[in-house]
């Protein structure tokens, strides 16, 4: 990696300044994508804001909902009893995320801002309709993503935690990428008083999306069935040498149907 | 001594140090004033060089010199040898184009090595690399073979217009010809093997130095064969004598072949800590891996089986079309003819085949020997063919093997490919396969996955290979430049402690366990006093290394032949000792003793008059207990088995699953089953990953797209079943031993079995023959087509 200067500043505060104090800086959440990438050379930050000192981890249990710190760790949300009790299905997702030694540095802010088009935080947030406070505001998940690696966090913003409401049931399932393991498509479904709402990942061009049709179809009979005729346009699907668009385009439909499947 | 000696399980004594951490790797060793190179390559499949730029890469901070192909070429450095050559159809023999350290005139690979920065630290030399203005002038490039064969394609080496390496064949064209005339049943099968990535888990390294005082080079590097590198490093690139050029191939984590080869690299950090007077280490970034460690496999062929009307195989004719790459790597040519076509007999009586080759230069990273090494592809292609025959002719997948087999009373059995098998029993090891795998239950295990959702099916693989490459005269006469020996020595210590000085180069393979129970057998010596050395230039005799499951049956035999000569020299200084005549003087269990009579010395007692020879034979005998023998082996040895593998589909994703996997192989004597159970299960995953993980993929200009573990999937746990193994073993009818090698058969054998489960488990959707690898959309679409679409969509 390039040579690159290093902070661990001890609030949240004092990380916000150095952000902004700098163009070039470059926030340090768990480091699971931002390592790699400096160690290919293929990112010359300025400075290395290490988030680790922030004081922003740990799980809070609400009314209805779960709070998540943004520096909390994936294996930290897996093995949590309230995460477990309140929305089994991201305690599920976040212990199905990499490996043993990722899930125990990576964190949930970092996987959030960073919006990996083929992470699996992603379609937790938007499918349950989170909240992801920084330290500006609280912006739903529907207006966080904006594009692959791309959300509405400015450049001096820093996610301080993730607020998910608790959703009657849910599931994710993954297809994963057999070489890589993260999502050729994943799909999230949770199903709310109000309706349900089904937030895919991996597959699309844009992102993670939510897909309208099945969420329509699952709040009028939330059934296997009553996506079975769903289809998903391939042409705003992915493709690359593990995955055609139309291949992607299919496992939305079995992920989606399996996910309900193990939700119903 | 049965329980440490031939046939026990002995835990492997290496592994103490492997798994706590403390193996000597090439990169764990450090020379002072150590420095540090750094190798820029090149991001373009097929360019002209023009102008290396290196003042800036020069005045980077650490660097102590930049040196381009040019710089290497003005000092006389010669190009990276092959090591076997091949002649074509009308004995001209095949096109041998340069393969410099660094490029000069062209880059034709991405990957291609084009300058060295050299500087005080890595980072620093990666720093100023980075600094290097490379003038390059693209070319158009072709990584596949029928874009390098297409009429028009741009040539890889100017020299060698069309792209052909050589065209190569073996067999009677005109028996072939006249069989497939007067056939019941034709069958003909396209099929491709996929091209793979070795990926052993220690990336290579190389540590060169240089001590101007005397003159000696010494080269550390990840190597299988550290004497094949000494004679062809300092031969034919660097023209270092051997007394000045010690090649060290410390602890090496896997290699699987591709650490056989000279690679550049070696040549770079050897040479230049001689232009520096200071030792300059190398290693691979994985990502470099995948770009510059010679690839295996990636063949094209057409198979077509001729049958009479009871589906007895009568001729078999095949042509194939085999990537070299972009250089020939140092036993490239052989790899698709000797290693292959030689085969293509497998474990059947067919009377006729002819088989042609054409290997091919492309824009891509050269292609070597990969665990099995042409085996694989020849098992590949006759087991598939097989299956697919089976299929039109309605016979019994199994029973059409049966009919087929060369019968147990017909050994030793000449093919008409060239070699001569010694010794097999296929009906032993298929019955035995058949039976461990519950072939018989599998219908109701195919309907209650049905039940399930599943589509089960299962492949059988009957095969043979061949190992211990040899002999010598033979090889040579077909193109090898060099013999394929291997050497021992062994030294008894004064207090009966033995030290085995071996050729073979153990990378994995347990060696240091396994031939110190040889050593136990023989000489009764207790397992914690025998010491295995190997790997480097300056202690072992000259000795070609380990390759082709080769180091038992060629290495251990030296070794017997070694301790052969100990015990006769031993018997005749016990013979002097217990005033008996040497013919009365019996060896056992580490104990002479005199036939008659009570009278008995150890190899103890042996040994220490032997080193103080107070009373001693001097004048018939010198002192000392040591011997040497090199074994230049009679045959190549021909293990073979059967295996059985069951796969379940998900219909609604296409992944293919195996659940159940069975090996049962004929490797010859077993010396340790752990040890051969071990080597067959790491060989079936790597056949597993070939089947339905690995595949090495290129642009059509050349890129290569599967450039690292997120995009080249590695077979993991959860990829593979317990893979249930057996042996049932005929012995190898010529090595003392009667050894076989079992270090290949799993990757050799696995591949077919998996490919006929997968096609079996389809056989609805009327599937004839299906590529590797077998992923999910490959399949799914498989299914897709084999469906009448939905009205919905």
């Amino acid at each position: 990696m390039y040579d690159f200067a290093y902070q661990k500043p001890g609030s949240v505060a004092d990380a916000v300044k150095a952000l902004a104090a700098d163009p070039e800086a470059k926030a340090l959440a768990g480091g699971m994508t931002l390592i790699p990438v400096l160690k290919q050379r293929l990112n010359h930050p300025s400075v290395v804001v290490d988030l680790a000192k922030t004081g922003l981890s740990g799980i809070t249990a609400g009314a209805g909902s779960v709070t998540i710190g943004a520096m909390t760790t994936h294996a930290a949300v897996a093995a949590s009893a309230e995460v477990r009790r309140i929305i089994p299905a991201l305690a599920a997702l976040a212990g199905g995320i990499g490996d043993e030694q990722v899930r125990h540095r990576g964190t949930i802010g970092g996987s959030l801002a960073n919006d990996d088009p083929a992470a699996d935080y992603p379609a937790a947030a938007l499918a349950l309709g989170a909240t992801i406070t920084t330290n500006k505001r609280a912006i739903a998940a529907d207006d966080f993503f904006q594009g692959m690696f791309t959300t509405a966090l400015e450049a001096d913003e820093i996610i301080t935690s993730v607020t998910f409401p608790a959703p009657a049931a849910a599931n994710y399932q993954k297809f994963r990428n057999p070489a890589s393991r993260y999502a050729i498509v994943g799909v999230f479904v949770a199903r709310f008083p109000a309706g349900v709402r089904v937030a895919v990942t991996g597959a699309g061009q844009g992102g993670v999306f939510r897909h309208a049709a099945m969420e329509a179809a699952l709040s009028a009979n939330f059934s296997p069935d009553a996506i079975a005729a769903v289809t998903t346009p391939a042409g705003d699907m992915n493709s690359d040498i593990h995955a055609s668009a139309e291949y992607r385009a299919h496992l939305v439909g079995v992920m989606a149907r399996r996910a309900v499947a193990a939700a119903s | 001594m049965g329980h440490e000696g031939i046939g026990a399980s002995v835990r492997r004594k290496e592994d103490l140090r492997f798994l706590n951490g403390r193996g000597h790797y090439t990169d764990d060793m450090n020379r002072p004033g150590q420095l540090y190179a750094y190798i820029r390559r090149s991001d373009r499949p097929h360019a002209r060089l023009g102008a290396i730029d290196t003042a800036a890469a020069k005045a980077s901070p650490g660097v102590v010199a930049v040196f381009t192909g040019a710089d290497m070429a003005a000092e006389g450095i010669g190009g990276l040898p092959c090591g076997w050559q091949i002649h074509n159809k009308d004995g001209s023999p095949m096109a041998e184009p340069p393969h410099p350290v660094l490029a000069t005139g062209k880059v034709r690979h991405v990957g291609d090595p084009v300058a060295v920065v050299i500087a005080q630290t890595r980072q620093q030399a990666k720093d100023a690399a980075e600094k290097l203005a490379i003038d390059y002038h693209d070319l158009p490039g072709a990584a596949g073979l029928r874009e390098a064969l297409a009429p028009g394609a741009a040539p890889v080496h100017d020299e060698v217009q069309g792209n052909l390496c050589y065209d190569w064949h073996i067999g009677d064209k005109a028996m072939v010809d006249a069989a497939f005339a007067g056939a019941a049943k034709v069958v003909k099968l396209e099929l491709e093997n996929n091209r793979l990535i070795p990926n052993a888990m220690e990336p290579r390294a190389a540590v060169g130095d240089f001590d101007p005082m005397s003159g000696d080079y010494t080269l550390i590097t990840t190597s299988q064969n550290p004497h094949v590198i000494r004679l062809l490093m300092g031969a034919f690139v660097l023209h270092i004598p051997e007394n000045h050029l010690r090649v060290i191939a410390p602890d090496v984590g896997g290699g699987f072949g591709s650490k056989i080869y000279h690679y550049a690299e070696e040549a770079i950090v050897t040479w230049a800590a001689g232009k520096l007077k200071r030792a300059v280490k190398w290693t691979a970034e994985r990502t470099e891996s995948f770009m510059s460690d010679a690839h295996g496999r990636d063949h094209i062929s057409t198979a077509e089986l001729a049958l009479d009307k009871d589906g007895h195989f009568l001729a078999l004719r095949v042509s194939t079309l085999a990537n070299m790459g972009a250089y020939l790597s140092t036993f490239a040519p052989c790899v698709p003819t000797y290693l292959y076509a030689t085969l293509l007999a497998g474990v059947y009586k067919t009377p006729a085949i002819y088989a042609e080759v054409k290997a091919v230069f492309t824009n891509s990273v050269p292609v070597d020997a990969y665990r099995g090494a042409g085996r694989p592809e020849a098992t590949f292609l006759l087991e598939r063919l097989v299956d697919v025959a089976a299929r039109e002719t309605g016979i019994d997948r199994v029973e059409i093997r049966r009919r087929n087999f060369i019968p147990n009373d017909a050994f030793p059995y000449q093919t008409p490919v060239a070699l001569q098998y010694d010794s097999g029993d296929y009906t032993a090891t298929l019955n035995a396969a058949l039976k461990a795998a519950d072939y018989a239950g599998f219908e109701s295990r195919r309907a209650a996955a049905r039940a399930r959702g599943k589509l089960r099916g299962i492949g059988v693989s009957t095969y043979l290979e061949a190992c211990g490459i040899a002999p010598s005269a033979v090889v040579g006469s077909l193109g090898a430049r060099a013999g394929l020996y291997e050497c021992a020595n062994i030294r008894v210590h004064p207090t009966g402690s033995v030290t085995v000085f071996t050729g073979a180069h153990s990378h994995g393979q347990g060696h240091e366990t396994t031939f110190a129970q040889l050593v136990h057998e023989q000489l009764g010596v207790p397992l914690d006093q025998i010491e295995v050395v190997h790997g480097d230039t300056n202690r072992i005799p000259f000795g070609m290394g380990t390759y082709g499951s080769r180091s038992l049956a060629v290495g251990g035999s030296a070794m017997v032949k070694a301790m052969d000569k100990i015990i006769a020299k031993g018997k005749k200084i016990a013979a002097h000792l217990m005033e008996a005549s040497v013919e009365d003087v019996e060896f056992k269990d580490g104990t002479f003793t005199v036939a008659g009579t009570d009278k008995s010395k150890t190899l103890t007692d042996i040994s220490l008059t032997a080193y103080v020879p107070h009373n001693y034979p001097i004048e018939e005998l010198e002192p000392g207990l040591e011997e040497t023998a090199f074994y230049d082996p009679k045959n190549f040895t021909y293990p073979g088995g059967c295996h059985v593998a069951e796969v379940e589909i998900d219909p609604e994703t296409g992944v293919t699953s195996v659940v159940n996997f069975t090996a049962v192989d004929d490797v010859g004597r077993v010396i340790n089953p752990m040890i051969v159970e071990g080597q067959v299960q790491g060989g079936v995953a790597q056949g597993i990953g070939q089947a339905l993980l690995e595949h090495a993929v290129y642009d059509s200009a050349g890129q290569l797209l599967s450039g690292s573990m997120m995009d080249y999937t590695m077979p993991r746990a959860d990829n593979l079943p317990n893979i249930t193994v057996g042996t049932e073993s005929t012995l190898c009818t010529h090595n003392p031993l009667g050894v076989k090698g079992c270090g290949e058969v799993g990757a050799i054998g696995s591949p077919p079995a998996v490919m006929n489960a997968v096609v079996d488990a389809l056989r609805e959707y009327d599937v004839r023959h299906i590529d590797m690898p077998a992923t999910a959309p490959k399949i799914w679409s498989i299914i897709q087509a084999g469906r009448p679409r939905m009205a919905a969509e």
